[in-house]
């Protein structure tokens, strides 16, 4: 053999080595990839299955979905049992909403001036916002507890809006801080340029460019607020519960027995919108959602 | 404290776009940054008084109540007796387990009663928070690493990690409750028969588990976008220096996405510290699965002012654990936000 094919050989062997590597880890990365899918899907699509289900086979262990029925969304809105799931939705919904506006209103200013202005303390503020987004809320729960007990104010809306702002307007701030820090700020100076006002410019150049932002941020928070529960749980009342509490209390036909099915199909109608609004703002929300750590 | 901003330069943060003006240092430089801190002031007082109204004030109110006496039954006259002050006791009877004695002073807390599980809760509570964060920090990065690989069907994956972050912990809870249903599917798959809910260990397991579940995702999220900003070139340059693939996790990868990394896992740690929900609603706190937040709501209604010394106990631990984090492992949060970090990526 000469030199010439022995080196090719070993060469063709070199190649074939890098191959197989090559080969082996993309096959690693697809078994990863779908053992990520199970992981995160098999009990979001377990809580769908048991929702069309017929509450007689509650137990029934079929991965695919038998005895498939509608009669749990409707056990899920029926009030006989002292349940009141479409109310709870319509609370959820308003505090939802209410909570969003105010904080979205209050932060974009915060965050306009986090993003945009120097001034003294900026680390100051930036530093109490971000504690106050972390802040435990069972520290609030108490004393609020009995201040709302003193003025008679537990069970009333204002009770959970109210404490919803202590955590949602902090990632409000701190989420548009970091979108509005990204925006093409030339555009701004040359509206000043142009002859607009600081305010001006505001308004009619970076507010439709940071509609965007803004829009993301709005989601965010009130999947925030939607899914709050432990301050909704001591100062709500079965008129003005959110979704959360109504689908921990959920009540059967018989105390010792939860209903699953129904529960699940009350589960799946507060998950399904959110999913969906979370996938197709999928590349927003992660950026939104990554903001304060890595920019 | 934001009204009060003075006419002083500040320091250029590294990022946010170009300074507005760019006249000579002097006085006009002076002059713009005070009228930018007037803006900034006007801009930021409805937040910062709105969080004062929501958050200062409850902390405050929290504080004084703390040294506040809860009304209670006289044993003598039979009578509610008003509160008054109460200096530290109702901090000292937490932390020594201390009960009120019915002839006055005070006797080490019966099993079963609240002021006998504060140090049982605290155990609970860290006991969660280690092995949560942990195991997700764990997968987290797992999932991150091949989150960021290219391959086919990487959005579809990137897509489904927000499945169980957009679903509500109170549905969470119920959902990880049904599957570990002594006739459910969690036993069914893995053949066992484990009572999850009935006791100590399997009970904390299945908290443990819905929590992973629920919360990997937004850990994986946060260290693919840490990942994300390494540059490939460097992988590149270390692959031809011959660095094998764990010399270039442990070389390039670990210190260049360390600061993404310990972000969030300051963020998961406090947010486990104070735990409710899960162990609220699927335990329902039995089985040593009572938190500290849940033994601050159960305490509620036998006594505000009790309930808020033991709420600040809490967020004093809390706060202890994130100066901890920033002062000693380096999770710089606000350089990160504020971008001052830019220029090290």
């Amino acid at each position: 053999m000469t030199a010439a094919t022995e080196l090719r050989a070993q060469q063709d062997r070199g190649r074939k080595v890098a191959q197989n590597r090559e080969k082996w880890a993309s096959v690693r990365t697809y078994v990863s990839a779908a053992v990520i899918l199970f992981w995160c899907l098999a009990p979001a699509y377990w809580m769908v299955v048991t929702a069309f289900r017929d509450v007689g086979y509650t137990y029934d262990t079929s991965l695919l979905p038998t005895h498939v029925t509608l009669d749990n969304f409707a056990t899920a809105f029926d009030t006989s049992f002292g349940n009141r799931f479409g109310q709870a939705l319509l609370n959820s919904v308003f505090i939802g909403v209410t909570v969003t506006v105010i904080s979205l209103v209050l932060g974009v200013f915060a965050a306009y001036a986090l993003a945009r202005l120097n001034f003294r303390f900026k680390y100051l503020v930036l530093g109490f916002i971000l504690g106050a987004s972390m802040f435990p809320g069972v520290a609030l729960i108490t004393p609020l507890f009995q201040l709302f007990t003193n003025i008679g104010w537990i069970g009333t809306y204002q009770a959970l809006i109210i404490p919803n702002i202590s955590f949602v307007l902090p990632l409000t701030v701190y989420t548009m801080t970091s979108f509005f820090r990204e925006m093409p700020w030339e555009l701004e100076e040359a509206a000043r340029v142009d002859g607009c006002t600081q305010g001006q410019a505001f308004r009619r150049v970076i507010m439709p460019l940071a509609a965007p932002a803004i829009f993301t941020t709005a989601i965010l928070a009130f999947i925030s607020s939607w899914n709050e529960f432990l301050i909704a749980s001591q100062l709500s009342n079965d008129a003005t519960q959110p979704v959360t509490v109504a689908i921990a209390n959920f009540a059967g036909a018989q105390p010792q027995q939860i209903p699953y099915t129904a529960i699940m199909a009350a589960g799946t109608i507060v998950t399904i919108p959110l999913v969906i609004l979370v996938l197709v703002f999928q590349r927003k929300i992660v950026a939104g959602l990554t903001a304060g750590a890595v920019k | 404290m934001a009204t009060e901003l003075g006419p002083t330069p500040v320091k250029e943060p590294a990022s946010g776009g170009t300074p507005i003006h760019h006249g000579p240092k002097g006085v006009g430089e002076d002059n713009a940054i005070a009228s930018q801190g007037k803006w900034a002031s006007w801009l930021l007082a409805p937040t910062i008084v709105a969080l004062a109204i929501v958050i200062v004030y409850p902390i405050i109110s929290a504080i004084v109540m703390s040294f506040q006496k809860d009304a209670a039954l006289d044993p003598v006259t039979g009578l509610f007796a008003e509160g008054g002050p109460a200096g530290l006791s109702n901090y000292t009877n937490w932390i020594f387990q201390q009960c009120a004695a019915p002839g006055g002073g005070t006797v080490a807390c019966p099993p079963g009663t609240l002021g006998s599980q504060f140090w049982s809760a605290t155990g609970t509570t860290f006991y969660f928070t280690i092995v949560t964060v942990t195991l997700e920090t764990i997968l987290g990065f797992w999932m991150a690493i091949i989150m960021a690989r290219t391959f086919r069907g990487r959005s579809l994956v990137r897509a489904a990690v927000l499945v169980p972050w957009a679903i509500p912990t109170a549905v969470t809870a119920q959902l990880w409750l049904f599957i570990f249903a002594f006739e459910g599917i969690g036993n069914k798959l893995f053949n066992t028969t484990i009572l999850w809910t009935g006791s100590e260990i399997p009970a904390r397991w299945a908290v443990i588990i819905a929590d992973t579940w629920k919360t990997t995702p937004f850990m994986a999220l946060l260290i693919l976008a840490g990942l994300q900003m390494i540059p490939a070139e460097v992988y590149e340059a270390a692959k031809v220096d011959g660095a094998s693939a764990w010399q270039r996790f442990r070389m390039i990868t670990l210190p260049l996405v360390k600061p993404a990394l310990m972000v969030a896992i300051l963020f998961r740690t406090l947010d486990a510290l104070r735990m409710f929900d899960l162990p609220y609603i699927l335990t329902e706190g039995s089985n040593n699965t009572t938190t500290l937040s849940i033994l601050v709501v159960n305490q509620i209604r036998q006594g505000f002012n009790s309930a808020a010394a033991l709420s600040t106990i809490t967020f004093i631990i809390i706060f202890i654990v994130a100066f901890i984090f920033v002062r000693f492992l380096g999770a710089n949060v606000v350089e990160q936000q504020t971008g001052a970090g830019k220029g090290k990526k």
